[in-house]
């Protein structure tokens, strides 16, 4: 029964950076301050990250750190969320053309809510968290829970009907598999 | 006979914002060698910037770190109007004098929470929190963003600050003074916080000297440091001079960007009543030719870009070398010999901006 209130209620969330440049990471910070006060929805921010519910990921994904957000990320206990949290964490942002970024955090852990921003404000990020939890809820409860696709932005409106509905990163499945960029997202300048 | 051990700090660690390693050698709770291992934030943003066309990169350049972003726009567009000769508005140069010292208060109160929260009071650290909530409303208020100000452009400032404006940096610097001096007393007389930070990670003015310490660093070692005297910007005029503090330990450290809180904030009070009524900016044609060394005194400390231009519209070479880069030598030389509790306090002491450090 307290299971059930516990991550609606009261998600526990961890905070990585994987690539940032701050801003979004401070912006968390002030999220905790009084006056935006993220612990009236229950939330509370750990420090590790077999202790929380939710990832919230800032920054894009680089070589050196791609290993580590996938630990962080198994180390969570089922059911969890990720947020990622900016441009940069949803598609590489400014950096997208950097030698070292790889793109967004999508590339190494499936993401259930991206929060748009650069940086992302606060109202924004506390917005992200509270959809984590209902998604949280869904998938305790072993309902089909959608993911987010970012459809990158064409120039041509032509509507494309071979698209396909919903992707789910095939990267989950192997650690140890080099992390590439998917086509159409390295492709668009 | 006591055993040696080595304890990985970070790069995921509650006391860190940003990911970096230290590998700390331990004989029994002491701290014997200090290792650390970098690269997990690094972008390959100057080879960015060498891509871009040399006005975009104020963008991008802004965005090398997101807690003193401006000041970084403010340096680059300094050397690049440098190159290119051209005069900025005195408005302009005051308008830039107002944010920047926006984003010193700012930074050093984060500065301010994060200590708070290395040695567990967490009850200060939300209050100082609360505090630099005002001085993020009056960015805000003045230039549309929280912390990606982006009204710095060559040749001036893209945005005014209007009269309205004006008065109401003068009331928030009210209300964010009146409650830091109940912060600072804390910060400066509470007993738990004075024994956590005196004596420990002490740095002497000779080894600050010899290992370049820069910034609330030097400045904390007696060094008196500081790039604004060079006047880069109208401060001469207002009468800046450097806090120097004499002991080199994290108390001094904190201390001396407790009390540039509120020279900061005198700066600004001071430049509002001088504001001169000029244009905002210059026009300007051609790129930039020739190389140049733009320095400025960020919250951290010094800041170097090297840019080098070839007369095209790209850059052929931006190099950035930030605060944090000088004083992690500094504080390698600080935590040998300190106790594995203090470590976390030691590093925050020096205010470590990684993202900088790393581009």
């Amino acid at each position: 029964m307290l299971q059930q209130f516990g991550l609606k209620k009261s998600p526990w969330v961890v905070h990585f950076n994987c690539n940032s440049c701050n801003g979004c990471d401070i912006e968390l910070l002030a999220c905790l301050s009084p006056l935006y006060d993220l612990e009236r929805f229950g939330v509370i921010h750990v420090g590790n990250p077999k202790h929380a519910d939710v990832l919230l990921v800032t920054g894009s994904v680089n070589h050196r750190n791609a290993r580590v957000l996938k630990n962080v990320y198994d180390q969570m206990p089922e059911p969890k969320a990720i947020v990622a949290v900016g441009v940069c964490a949803s598609t590489g942002g400014i950096f997208r053309d950097c030698y070292n970024v790889l793109g967004g955090i999508e590339e190494v852990v499936p993401v259930d809510v991206f929060v748009p921003g650069c940086p992302a404000r606060p109202e924004a990020v506390i917005d992200g968290i509270v959809r984590a939890a209902e998604k949280l809820e869904l998938r305790r409860r072993g309902q089909p829970v959608s993911r987010p696709s970012l459809v990158p932005e064409t120039h041509e409106p032509t509507p494309n009907p071979a698209a396909p509905p919903e992707t789910v990163p095939a990267t989950l499945a192997s650690p140890a598999a080099p992390v590439a960029a998917p086509a159409e997202l390295a492709k668009t300048p | 006979m006591s055993q040696r051990t080595t304890i990985p700090f970070g790069p995921q660690h509650p006391v860190f914002p940003e990911p970096i390693q230290l590998r700390l050698i331990l004989e029994d709770e002491r701290v014997v060698e200090a290792l650390p291992a970098i690269g997990y934030v690094h972008r390959g943003l100057e080879k960015l910037a060498e891509q871009k066309d040399f006005q975009q990169d104020v963008f991008l350049i802004e965005r090398i770190c997101g807690i003193c972003s401006f000041m970084h726009a403010m340096n680059y567009c300094q050397g690049i109007e440098q190159l290119l000769g051209l005069a900025v508005p005195e408005r302009a140069k005051y308008l830039r004098l107002i944010w920047a010292e926006l984003h010193r208060m700012h930074s050093h109160l984060l500065f301010l929470a994060l200590l708070a929260d290395s040695f567990g009071f967490e009850n200060l650290f939300m209050q100082t929190l609360r505090c630099r909530e005002e001085i993020l409303d009056l960015m805000e208020i003045t230039a549309g963003n929280r912390i990606m100000l982006t009204t710095c452009c060559i040749g001036g400032v893209r945005k005014d600050i209007t009269p309205d404006q004006l008065k109401r940096i003068g009331t928030g610097l009210d209300r964010a003074q009146a409650s830091l001096g109940e912060l600072g007393g804390a910060f400066a007389k509470d007993y738990t916080i004075q024994r956590r930070l005196k004596g420990i990670g002490v740095l002497t003015r000779e080894k600050a000297h010899e290992l370049g310490a820069v910034g609330p660093v030097a400045k904390a070692s007696g060094l008196a440091m500081d790039l604004r005297q060079t006047g880069y910007a109208p401060y001469p005029e207002l009468g800046f001079t450097p806090i120097t503090e004499t002991n080199g330990d994290a108390y001094a450290r904190m201390m001396v960007r407790l009390r540039e809180l509120d020279q900061s904030a005198e700066l600004i009070r001071a430049a509002i009543g001088r504001l001169p009524d000029t244009p905002l900016s210059v026009p300007f044609k051609g790129n930039p030719t020739g190389e140049v060394a733009a320095r400025i005194e960020q919250s951290r400390g010094e800041l170097l870009f090297f840019i080098k231009a070839n007369g095209s519209k790209n850059l052929e070479r931006f190099r950035a070398r930030t605060p944090t880069f000088a004083n992690l030598a500094p504080l390698l030389h600080m935590l040998p010999g300190c106790e594995l509790a203090d470590v976390p306090v030691i590093v925050v002491s020096i205010d470590p901006c990684i993202s900088c450090t790393e581009r």
